[in-house]
């Protein structure tokens, strides 16, 4: 019996103690005021899909005929990175770019690019900025003197900031400390991923075609001992080269190595770089968008959480009327569910969706039903005359197979539910069918815990009173 | 219990309850949303709404011909068209912008019609691979009930009243002229979840009592089952049609439509287990024994 009570003490702090680090990690909860573990909380902030936060989603069909079948993959993951990179030069945060394998079982395989944009409402800028042609550039060091202007504008600008003083970024900066050269992206012919025969270490191998090849040998002649930066998209924001190897010789013939300290990810990076600047896919087709403006956006969010409130709040109130004390137990079984799959949300980095949080309201709905089921059994047991905790016992044994049984076909359903999403759907899916699953373990064994622990047992009329169920009936 | 007994009625009332869905869907025809059909939806809000008439003319003049202007809110104005290109959507919101007014762009989706067509085909693949797997998962979870009818007939019926639990609620759905969009088929698939979960407490209680040999008489055993688990049915299906409600009444505009559909459905689901599959049951057993 103590031990019982003990545990039912814990499951209530746990509850407890989880419900708080919800509340201490939104900080609308608390009305911007600081409470303790704050810090710690807010590294977990829930994550909300485009329909909630406003942004732009895009959906891009890659046109891939021309790639070798057994090439579509890198070329797909080198897209991604370029578009990545874009974006990321862009500014926005928490971007979505994410490659999709649609059809197979119903139809013909399309390689898809997914684009998620939150907070960004210009579909103007993002669809010009995805949709231009990746742009590679072979640029050379600047003479000396321009060389020394730029380091020591670089040093005056890092003292500024240090002295804190406002800064302005001139000139010799902005042009970098590199200049154009003809040779670009159209004279690659491409770029593969090898490992030098004899240290194993990963080597990215470089072909340009005859023009190319001039071209770079030029370069390389005039450039003996110094290096070439080799740029992608700088002009879209990306002020950092990709490679910038240092010229041993004189290349001619148009192919050349450049080794390093790679690792073989990162060989595998530059080569997809390298290679975007030669078009790996042909073409982007535009195929959806969607744009949602963040006031939008967050009046749904709003009409979500008070729907689930009020929901809660019926549930509850139905529950404590019928079942009474059992009914009581069930809310606060409920309030640990509720509680435990919010914290999943945030620990797992669960989108949250309209659908995922409709998912999740109609989950409280269902996560009821075994409390109920149990119930509903355990007053048959206490009419045949069994004392309280027997009766319990017994409700609990012989509801568990309905329980199980129609749990495993909701699984199911929220499996199938998954593969079918689009991703508004899957969060759907995700919250129904963890719902599923968490709730099973807290309508079963929190609301067994706590009825065992309480101090009810026996057949008197204020126990009978007490686990009887109906609105106007006292048994 | 009397709903063994006046089965027929029960059965009847289904039957045409459903014939009533399928003259609804053929006459009315199902509005699908862009999502399944590719076009393109644009919300806008004004600080003074421009009259349809001013709107029809500005898009017309644009070249958006027999886009569906529909008002929404106080303000709000939405323009439903063919799918449309970045550069057409900009000559689309310049249209809208009528000269006079405070426009603001609230929502914008584009879809195009491969994925509408690739979505539609992998609804009816969702829809017909859950019938599939909960038929498997009944025959095996009541694989040791063999007597006096075997598991796959209890499958069987369920799979039956789940048909007809997705396509009572479509029926209507169509019948109001609402939209068939994701969310949609997504309410469909829920509610085959929620509809098999009573009918699994019910058969799951006529397993148990035909183990316990409670009567001689199959009819007498479900019935009695039938009357076990009444009020769990009724409180569980209650306890989600009043999250539904609130879902409906306080929820997202988004979501709207899919709780409308789901409370239908959860109360048809409700309905066909106790009231359609477990009488069905005896109505196999009747007809196995003339045999």
């Amino acid at each position: 019996m103590w031990k019982t009570r003990i545990g039912a003490i814990l499951l209530l702090i746990i509850g407890a103690g989880i419900g708080y680090f919800i509340y201490a990690s939104e900080p609308k909860l608390h009305d911007g005021k600081t409470v303790a573990l704050q810090a710690t909380a807010e590294k977990f902030p829930f994550k909300l899909g485009l329909d909630l936060s406003g942004g732009v989603q895009l959906v891009y069909k890659a046109d891939v005929t021309s790639v070798k079948p057994g090439e579509v993959k890198n070329a797909m993951d080198a897209l991604r990175d370029v578009i990545e990179r874009r974006i990321n030069a862009f500014g926005v945060s928490e971007a979505i770019v994410q490659i999709e394998e649609k059809g197979g079982i119903t139809g013909p395989v399309d390689e898809r690019l997914l684009v998620e944009l939150p907070g960004v409402t210009d579909v103007k800028k993002a669809v010009d900025m995805i949709g231009q042609t990746p742009k590679l550039e072979f640029m050379t060091e600047r003479s000396k003197t321009e060389l020394d202007a730029y380091n020591k504008a670089v040093e005056k600008l890092q003292a500024d900031q240090a002295a804190g003083k406002e800064l302005v970024i001139p000139a010799e900066i902005l042009a970098g400390p590199y200049e154009p050269t003809e040779l670009n992206g159209r004279f690659l012919e491409r770029a593969v991923l090898e490992f030098d025969s004899t240290t194993r270490e990963p080597i990215v191998s470089i072909v340009f075609n005859a023009q190319g090849a001039d071209l770079f040998a030029k370069l390389t002649k005039d450039n003996v001992g110094k290096t070439i930066a080799i740029y992608l998209d700088r002009e879209l924001g990306n002020p950092e080269p990709i490679s910038a190897p240092v010229v041993r010789e004189a290349i001619v013939g148009g192919k050349a190595q450049i080794s390093g300290k790679f690792t073989a990810a990162e060989a595998k990076t530059l080569v997809g770089r390298l290679n975007s600047g030669a078009l790996p896919v042909d073409k982007l087709e535009l195929l959806s968008t969607q744009t949602i403006s963040a006031p939008l956006g967050a009046q749904a969010l709003m009409a979500g959480v008070w729907a689930g409130v009020w929901g809660l709040l019926i549930v509850a109130a139905f529950l404590i009327l019928w079942y009474r004390l059992p009914g009581v137990v069930a809310v606060v079984a409920l309030s640990i569910y509720v509680v435990l799959m919010l914290a999943l949300f945030k620990f797992m980095g669960v989108t949250l969706t309209a659908a995922g949080i409709a998912g999740f309201i109609l989950s409280m709905g269902m996560a009821v039903d075994a409390n109920i089921l149990i119930f509903e059994r355990t007053k048959e047991e206490l009419r045949k005359g069994h004392a309280v905790h027997d009766a319990i016992r017994e409700g609990f044994a012989r509801a568990w197979t309905s329980i199980r049984d129609s749990n495993i076909s909701s699984i199911i359903t929220a499996i199938i539910l998954f593969w079918f999403g689009t991703s508004l759907i899957k969060g759907f899916a995700l919250t129904f069918g963890l719902g599923v699953v968490i709730s099973m373990f807290t309508a079963i064994s929190i609301s067994r815990t706590l009825l065992f622990a309480l101090p009810f047992n026996g057949h008197g009329a204020v126990v009978r009173t007490l686990f009887g169920s109906g609105f106007f009936k006292l048994k | 219990m009397f709903i063994v007994k006046y089965r027929k009625i029960f059965f009847t009332l289904s039957i045409v309850t459903i014939v009533l869905s399928f003259y609804a869907m053929t006459v009315k025809g199902f509005n699908a949303g862009i999502d399944f059909k590719g076009g393109s939806i644009i919300e806008v809000a004004y600080d003074t709404r421009p009259s349809v008439e001013t709107l029809t003319t500005a898009l017309n003049t644009a070249g958006f011909e027999g886009s569906r202007i529909q008002m929404a809110g106080d303000n709000d104005v939405m323009v439903k068209t063919r799918a449309l290109s970045e550069t057409d959507r900009q000559a689309l919101t310049k249209a809208l912008a009528v000269s006079g007014t405070q426009m603001e762009e609230k929502r914008f989706s584009s879809i195009g019609p491969t994925v509408g067509a690739e979505l539609r085909t992998k609804a009816w693949y969702a829809i017909a691979l859950v019938i599939l797997g909960i038929v498997l998962f009944i025959a095996y979870a009541f694989r040791h009930v063999s007597e006096p009818i075997s598991s796959w007939k209890y499958g069987m019926i369920t799979s039956a009243t789940l048909l007809h639990d997705i396509i009572v609620p479509a029926g209507v759905f169509v019948w109001m002229g609402k939209e068939v969009d994701t969310l949609f088929v997504v309410a469909l698939l829920s509610i085959m979840g929620i509809s098999v979960h009573d009918t699994i407490v019910v058969f799951d209680r006529i397993r148990e009592n035909l183990k316990l040999k409670i009567s001689n008489d199959f009819m007498v055993t479900v019935g009695k089952s039938l009357e076990q688990t009444f009020t769990r049915s009724i409180n569980t299906s209650l306890t989600v049609m009043l999250v539904l409600g609130t879902l409906y009444f306080f929820g997202p505009a988004s979501t709207k439509d899919f709780s409308l559909i789901l409370w239908i459905g959860v109360g048809i689901g409700t309905y066909s287990s106790v009231f359609v599959a477990s009488p069905l049951l005896v109505v196999f057993e009747k007809w196995q024994n003339k045999a």
